[in-house]
């Protein structure tokens, strides 16, 4: 009978709502990170770095890019004969079908393709985070402890502890409680979303919850039921680099965390690295004029003008005389002649003409969505297309094709946010 | 497209000097991340050949460390395959390979258990793009019995390196010499051959056992007037690795906007073996004018019409210009580097200054300083 000793369910069907257009297309886990990768590497490349060689892919918003980007997992070493990765998406059973209504949900209608490989440990990922660790010795902790269910634990700063689940636990690391959120927290562990459990334990409080929860939740439900249970949950604590990226700020502050000279999160280190899928690795290039300093930039970037403490991804091209600061561009943006960019984020495929000025003016808050668009970051949705000569100012939103029509007086205010189907050519009335 | 592609690329170029005393010219390093075999390799599975043999003899472990997978090309099915071969002993023959004809007849067994019609050749060490269905049609057009692709030799190179051919009114070869000393005209093989799986076998079956050993003397210029060879002209870019200069300049040729899109943006691109680095990382006060680089590079100081490969690190006050910088070298704080060639995983120390002229650019071979 084939066996694997852990296998990974790495939760990626989430949305992340508050990233805004940069995921009207794609489930949070696709979104661009660091110019060249996507959120996904992260979990993934940790598993293969860890040994773990069976990964199942909970989907469910979006799954286009995602499905594309993982394909059969080559980039991953994850194209195995017995494992490697597979898509696991909401499907029909005999009459009727469901779509995930729980991270634990999820997990329940996949418990046959868990069965199949006879693990005696299941490790639970989610797809939103930035950060390297081994689940290799975090399994090892487990067996260690002889635990039933290890939870990664964050130490956050104790200022910040209210704005997170915490664990409070014994000097042995077992856990005795959970706190959503608390006032007075009287611990600074923090639940990073990334649990193993023993297999037998988890498939039977799968099956219980499901009875009680139709949608049923691990930190919700299942942990917590676990636990009054008397199951012996540990906390594996974590120190190092971990960054949620679910707001559009958090978003454009990790990806400028990359750029600093020694930047905390080091990605080039020889051991571990980050894996991504890219149809070519091409270098880039840097023109007779070109300034380009305090800057990532991903393969086959081509830059004329100049740009500064800015991320950008592949195959990017910068026109000279352009001034790209503080910025985020995504694969395949195109900035053209003498066009200014500050604190700008253009997702993938972006166009933007010459002589345009985005990210300059008062900082108004978005009008449409004042919760997602309030720290002077202008963002354009992938596929956006800016004429010449426009200004557009800070929290704004363009998404879609626009035409010099859109812009009266060839400004968008600040605060204001222009919306057209993407897929929709751009009409000039 | 029905052919198995066979890239020639056991050579030995004396005149690549140093940085061929560790590889195999097809190994050489170009263009910030590729080696000079991805652009045969990427030709033929770009035109659609799903069976590649590469033929390889001298410094054979780089080309084996290089094509460890064939899945970078696309070729890792069961239809199809990358086939290397090298050299082997066996009951009834030890010997190396004495010429290119001679490699393939050592290796005949591919080309037997092949079904495709026709066989695609190449050599392993040119830099070009090409669609190699364009070349079959053309054969097909002409009725040829073997087809040779050649272009026009530019003055400023020298036509006396290159396999001279003579066409008539109809492109048919009437004549076919290597590296003349009076050169008959200005066209040059470029080392590309299509002709049938069969009659290759044919071919060199017949030659090989009368101790005739190599494509271009024995075959093609031999049997110049019993068959019909004819000559495909082809005006694209195409460069020869075959001296320092010409490995200098084909690198210098990729700060050309036009030579980049030709490889790297316009579909299909030349496809290499992914290495995983990061994006480059320029920090601040870095200044990095008319120059390449590859990923996984981080670099500070100056640097001007240079080539940077994958994983080099530039160090404060560095200045680095008309330079060839490979894989993983390091450049220390405040080192002058001018005209030079420095190979992988060099380091050159602090304050260091390698300085050569357009001449004669410095090699740094790997292991010194």
């Amino acid at each position: 009978m084939r066996k694997k000793e852990m296998i990974a369910m790495l939760l990626a069907g989430g949305q992340g709502s508050r990233l805004g257009v940069l995921t009207a297309t794609k489930a949070k886990p696709a979104v661009s990170f660091g110019g060249k990768y996507r959120v996904i590497d992260f979990p993934m490349s940790n598993c293969i770095n860890s040994g773990v060689d069976t990964v199942g892919v909970l989907t469910q918003y979006q799954p286009l890019q995602l499905n594309q980007h993982i394909g059969i997992g080559i980039p991953w070493d994850l194209d195995r004969r017995l494992g490697g990765v597979t898509i696991l998406a909401p499907h029909l059973k005999s009459d009727q079908g469901d779509w995930y209504t729980g991270t634990a949900n999820a997990i329940y209608q996949n418990v046959e393709f868990i069965e199949s490989y006879n693990p005696d440990y299941v490790l639970i990922l989610s797809g939103d985070h930035i950060y390297k660790m081994n689940y290799a010795k975090m399994l090892d902790f487990h067996k260690e402890k002889k635990s039933d269910v290890t939870i990664a634990a964050l130490e956050v700063p104790w200022e910040e502890a209210s704005r997170f689940g915490l664990m409070n636990v014994h000097d042995d690391s077992r856990i005795f409680e959970f706190e959503e959120k608390p006032q007075n927290p009287k611990s600074n562990l923090a639940n990073m979303g990334i649990y193993i459990f023993n297999w037998p334990v988890l498939r039977d409080a799968l099956e219980r919850d499901s009875h009680i929860h139709n949608n049923s939740d691990f930190g919700m439900h299942v942990l917590p039921m676990l636990l009054s249970d008397g199951a012996k949950m540990c906390a594996y604590p974590f120190g190092e680099y971990w960054m949620d990226v679910g707001t559009i700020e958090s978003y454009w502050s990790a990806n400028m965390d990359l750029v600093k000279t020694v930047p905390e999160f080091n990605l080039y280190e020889d051991f571990d690295k980050i894996y991504t899928d890219a149809d070519h690795q091409p270098p880039m290039y840097t023109g007779p004029d070109a300034k380009v300093q305090a800057t990532l930039l991903s393969e086959g970037c081509e830059v004329y003008g100049e740009v500064y403490n800015s991320v950008l991804g592949p195959m990017v091209i910068v026109e000279a005389g352009a001034v790209v600061r503080d910025s985020i561009l995504m694969e395949n943006c195109y900035v053209g002649r003498n066009t200014r960019l500050t604190r700008v984020i253009a997702d993938a495929d972006c166009s933007i003409g010459e002589d345009v000025v985005i990210g300059e003016g008062e900082n108004t808050i978005n009008a449409e969505k004042p919760k997602l668009y309030n720290t002077g970051i202008t963002v354009l949705g992938e596929h956006t297309e800016i004429p010449d000569k426009v200004s557009i100012g800070k929290n704004c939103v363009v998404y879609g094709p626009t035409v010099p029509y859109d812009y009266p007086d060839g400004r968008l205010e600040s605060g204001q946010s222009i919306l057209r189907d993407p897929h929709m050519e751009g009409v000039e009335e | 497209m029905k052919a198995v592609g066979i890239i020639l690329a056991g050579g030995k170029n004396e005149r690549l000097q140093e940085l061929t005393t560790i590889r195999a010219t097809s190994a050489i390093p170009v263009g910030s991340c590729y080696r000079a075999i991805d652009f045969p390799l990427s030709n033929m599975t770009n035109s659609g050949i799903k069976k590649v043999a590469v033929i390889t003899q001298y410094n054979s472990r780089s080309l084996h460390d290089h094509l460890s997978s064939p899945k970078w090309w696309d070729l890792g099915s069961k239809q199809g395959g990358l086939f290397i071969l090298s050299p082997f002993l066996s009951s009834d023959n030890s010997a190396w390979f004495r010429g290119t004809a001679d490699s393939i007849h050592q290796n005949l067994t591919f080309l037997k258990r092949s079904q495709e019609e026709y066989v695609v050749i190449s050599s392993g060490d040119c830099v070009y793009k090409m669609d190699y269905n364009e070349m079959l049609a053309y054969h097909l057009r002409k009725g040829a019995d073997i087809t040779i692709a050649y272009r026009r030799v530019p003055d400023d190179d020298d036509i006396r390196m290159y396999g001279v051919m003579e066409l008539d009114e109809h492109e048919r070869m009437q004549d076919l010499e290597e590296k003349p000393l009076e050169p008959q005209s200005d066209l040059a093989s470029i080392g590309v051959y299509i002709m049938k799986r069969q009659l290759l076998i044919d071919l060199i079956q017949t030659i090989v056992p009368e101790g005739r050993y190599e494509l271009v003397r024995d075959l093609f210029a031999r049997y110049r007037k019993r068959l019909k060879i004819y000559g495909y002209r082809f005006d694209g870019y195409w460069r020869n690795l075959n001296s320092i200069h010409s490995y200098f300049d084909c690198n210098m040729d990729f700060l050309h906007r036009d030579i980049r899109n030709l490889f790297m943006t316009t579909f299909p691109y030349i496809k290499t073996k992914p290495k995983d680095e990061p994006p480059a990382k320029y920090n601040a006060g870095a200044t990095v004018i008319n120059c390449l680089a590859g990923s996984g590079a981080i670099l500070n100081g100056y640097a001007n019409r240079s080539i940077i490969f994958r994983k080099v690190f530039a160090g404060e006050g560095s200045h680095i210009s008309n330079a060839i910088i490979m894989e993983g070298s390091e450049i220390g704080r405040g080192c002058v580097v001018e005209h030079a060639i420095i190979d992988k995983d060099v380091i050159i120390p602090e304050g260091e200054r390698v300085i050569g002229t357009v001449d004669a650019p410095v090699i740094v071979p790997k292991v010194r300083l």
